[in-house]
């Protein structure tokens, strides 16, 4: 091995810790926030590509179907729980009409949009909403009532959560996998390194993803209140804030993420149906490193994955899983070392 | 009165059920529905193409859809061989779901046709018979390519499975036989976000030649590195890459790429001394005529094979026992391993008792994508 092959090993293996990355951001947000450990994270990444592929074809996504679908679900959910709650027919329609409200628009855009053939960058962004407002309504269907309940419960309804997504993705997308045009076609030389114009934007668009969740959650009230949550649940509840509302922009924070990646990666790789759940574990292993709660941490932890997986195929390429998810055990058991049993709701 | 008519009842029934054990029954497991439906469909709109008799007896087709799922297709096998009594069972279209019928086959002596390339079943593998083209014909097919274009070093860039590793253990002991050098094996997964580590290696190897092994859509990610890397050598593809998908997601860069494939979709481009040239036409025409143009389908293919070997073996099998009967169960079996070389849509077929995947090395095809179309080399 060369400086040449060695560079070009790093700028990919930081290019999908970049992915990593994000995936990882959004998985530690989420439990921070919400005690889940959201395996279908990955998931939201195939939606994505995959849903623009779609708009590409001229066709109308089988995503829209499955989100008024689930929006009709949440709808009644919200509903009966007002209704049962508050006694009140008219608040609790409008409760129920509020949660619809948002995914009927984008749906309705998104079939009229779907068979004019857009430019890329409206189908790209058509394809973000789409997939953006899964992430409430499945907070919403899926979690809202179990809020409560332990980290263990939340994981095994993940489990379920991400067959029934990767179950539909197959429905909708068909088995054969879809690779995406790129946004920028532009090639430039960086000594023996290439450098895409792809490449360029996922640094670039992640970069900015990090820094913006920064100010979010520095800067506003919304993002303050999240981590307020994230810090003591029932002393964020006395204090005015709902928990169900931080539930559901969470999720729309992590889909949002999702999507973005998976518009990200969809022109570097051939999507499939299921390629989500791997790319997101990877994320995982990522916040995993961070111990789940630490944003820099859980950067550092993904670019490490990503470096270490492009070299492992390098090396050994039949043993480039085994080697990426064998290295969490040593930190796994390094972490559980230093921190003992004080960190046991997280 | 009552007498005359019990004996007339009795009498109908007597007549009716030798009627129903002349019938030849065969027993159609495949996946009508679940992620398996897109090789199901097909099969089962070329059984529909199925003669009515064979040899002067009629033939009775009971197809039951098994939803892709192994559980669902075990219970469509036991159903055929306990109610329904079948003479041979046909299915089914996925290996998991083929192999969980076997065992039934096996306990029940009655033939499995298999349109799935099922693994060997060690002490079961006698029941068993395939229809897809195993590792061997198509490695041959493609080592014999290699040589004639002056192939001396070969790279594999496979899949990380046992479609990947069938290939390799295949292709090298043919490679060494040939005087060619395998310099470089890498290996990755469907799912896989980048070859480029894989890439690189290979080409800092550069062979004459790569063989990618992978399917449908999932073919064209490796070739896209490779060619991103600037890899200029020739570039060979396995038979499950011999879709459209190659040429969707690959455009431009998989031009005059080699892709051994089978014969029977290749109909009226395959060279006229070619011995499938002819069942690849008819079933072709046939299916077509049926279920409109362009709908030619590898999976239909098996089906019709299917229908070639019955129609061989089922007037041999008629000579030794009655249909119905234990002993025309194990008639058809012996006639499918004793019918010898016999010429199907997908290639020559001759199942022996040592050998139950059986084509012979005149099967694979070598085509080249031209235009995005797979041309006859």
């Amino acid at each position: 091995m060369d400086s040449s092959i060695a560079s070009i090993l790093l700028l990919d293996g930081v290019t999908n810790g970049a992915i990593y990355a994000l995936l990882g951001l959004a998985t530690v947000l989420v439990f921070t926030v919400t005690r889940i450990i959201f395996i279908p994270q990955g998931e939201f990444v195939a939606y994505g590509a995959l849903t623009l592929a779609m708009l590409q074809t001229g066709k109308v996504p089988g995503t829209v179907w499955l989100l008024l679908c689930l929006a009709l679900l949440a709808c009644v959910m919200e509903f009966v729980e007002r209704w049962r709650h508050l006694g009140d027919i008219n608040r609790a329609l409008k409760a129920g009409l509020k949660t619809l409200a948002f995914p009927l628009l984008i749906a309705l855009l998104s079939i009229w949009a779907a068979p004019q053939q857009f430019p890329l960058w409206v189908q790209a962004a058509l394809s973000v909403a789409i997939v953006t407002a899964f992430g409430p309504l499945v907070y919403r269907v899926a979690y809202q009532s179990l809020e409560a309940a332990t980290p263990l419960v939340l994981l095994i309804v993940s489990v379920g959560v991400h067959f029934a997504m990767t179950g539909l993705g197959l429905l909708f997308f068909g088995a054969e996998g879809f690779r995406n045009p790129s946004f920028w076609d532009e090639r430039f030389a960086l000594g023996p390194v290439a450098l895409s114009g792809q490449t360029v934007i996922i640094f670039v668009v992640s970069l900015a993803l990090i820094v913006l969740m920064w100010l979010y959650f520095e800067k506003s009230l919304r993002g303050k209140a999240l981590r307020a949550t994230a810090v003591n649940r029932t002393g964020a509840r006395l204090m005015g804030i709902s928990t169900h509302a931080s539930g559901q922009l969470t999720f729309l924070l992590a889909a949002l993420i999702g999507a973005l990646s998976g518009l990200l990666i969809g022109p570097t790789t051939t999507v499939f149906y299921d390629s989500g759940f791997l790319i997101g574990l990877k994320g995982f292993v990522a916040a995993v490193i961070a111990g789940l709660s630490s944003y820099p941490g859980a950067l550092v932890g993904a670019l490490f994955v990503g470096i270490v997986e492009a070299f492992g195929a390098f090396w050994a390429s039949a043993f480039k899983e085994v080697i990426v998810f064998t290295l969490v055990l040593p930190i796994l058991l390094v972490r559980s070392l230093r921190s003992g049993h004080s960190d046991e709701e997280h | 009165m009552q007498l005359k008519k019990t004996l007339l009842a009795l009498a109908i029934t007597a007549v009716s059920s030798t009627a129903a054990l002349a019938d030849i029954k065969v027993g159609v497991s495949l996946s009508l529905t679940g992620p398996g439906s897109g090789l199901g469909i097909p099969m089962q709109k070329q059984l529909q193409l199925f003669p009515k008799t064979i040899a002067g007896e009629k033939v009775e087709l009971t197809i039951l859809d098994d939803a892709s799922d192994p559980g669902k297709a075990a219970a469509n096998a036991r159903r055929f061989v306990t109610e329904d009594k079948v003479d041979v069972i046909f299915g089914a279209n996925l290996t998991p779901t083929s192999a969980a019928i076997t065992p039934i086959a096996f306990d029940a002596k009655t033939a499995q046709v298999s349109g799935a390339p099922v693994p060997p079943q060690a002490e079961k593998e006698s029941i068993i018979f395939r229809l897809p083209q195993g590792f061997k014909v198509m490695s041959h097919a493609v080592v014999e390519h290699m040589k004639k274009q002056g192939v001396k070093t070969v790279g594999f860039l496979g899949y990380a499975d046992g479609y990947g590793q069938g290939w390799l253990v295949n292709m090298k002991p043919m490679l060494e036989a040939s005087g060619m050098k395998l310099v470089g094996e890498e290996r990755f997964a469907r799912a896989d976000t980048s070859v480029t580590p894989q890439a690189l290696k290979l080409n800092a190897a550069n062979p004459d030649a790569i063989l990618v092994v992978a399917s449908g859509s999932g073919a064209a990610m490796p070739q896209l590195a490779l060619a991103e890397r600037g890899y200029k050598g020739k570039i060979y593809q396995t038979h499950a890459a011999a879709t459209p998908d190659l040429t969707r997601v690959g455009g431009k860069t998989v031009e005059g790429t080699f892709v051994v494939s089978g014969p029977a979709l290749l109909g009226d481009q395959l060279p006229d001394n070619h011995p499938s040239k002819k069942q690849a036409l008819n079933f072709v025409a046939n299916f077509e005529k049926a279920n409109g143009a362009n709908t030619r389908n590898q999976f239909a293919g098996h089906a019709y094979d299917f229908q070639v070997a019955m129609e061989k073996i089922i007037p041999m099998a008629l000579k030794k026992a009655k249909p119905g009967t234990p002993e025309f169960r194990m008639a058809i079996r012996d006639s499918l391993e004793t019918m010898g070389r016999t010429v199907f849509a997908h290639g020559v077929m001759n199942w022996t008792a040592a050998d139950h995947e059986g084509y012979t090395l005149e099967t694979g095809v070598m085509t080249k994508v031209v235009d995005g179309k797979f041309k006859v080399e």
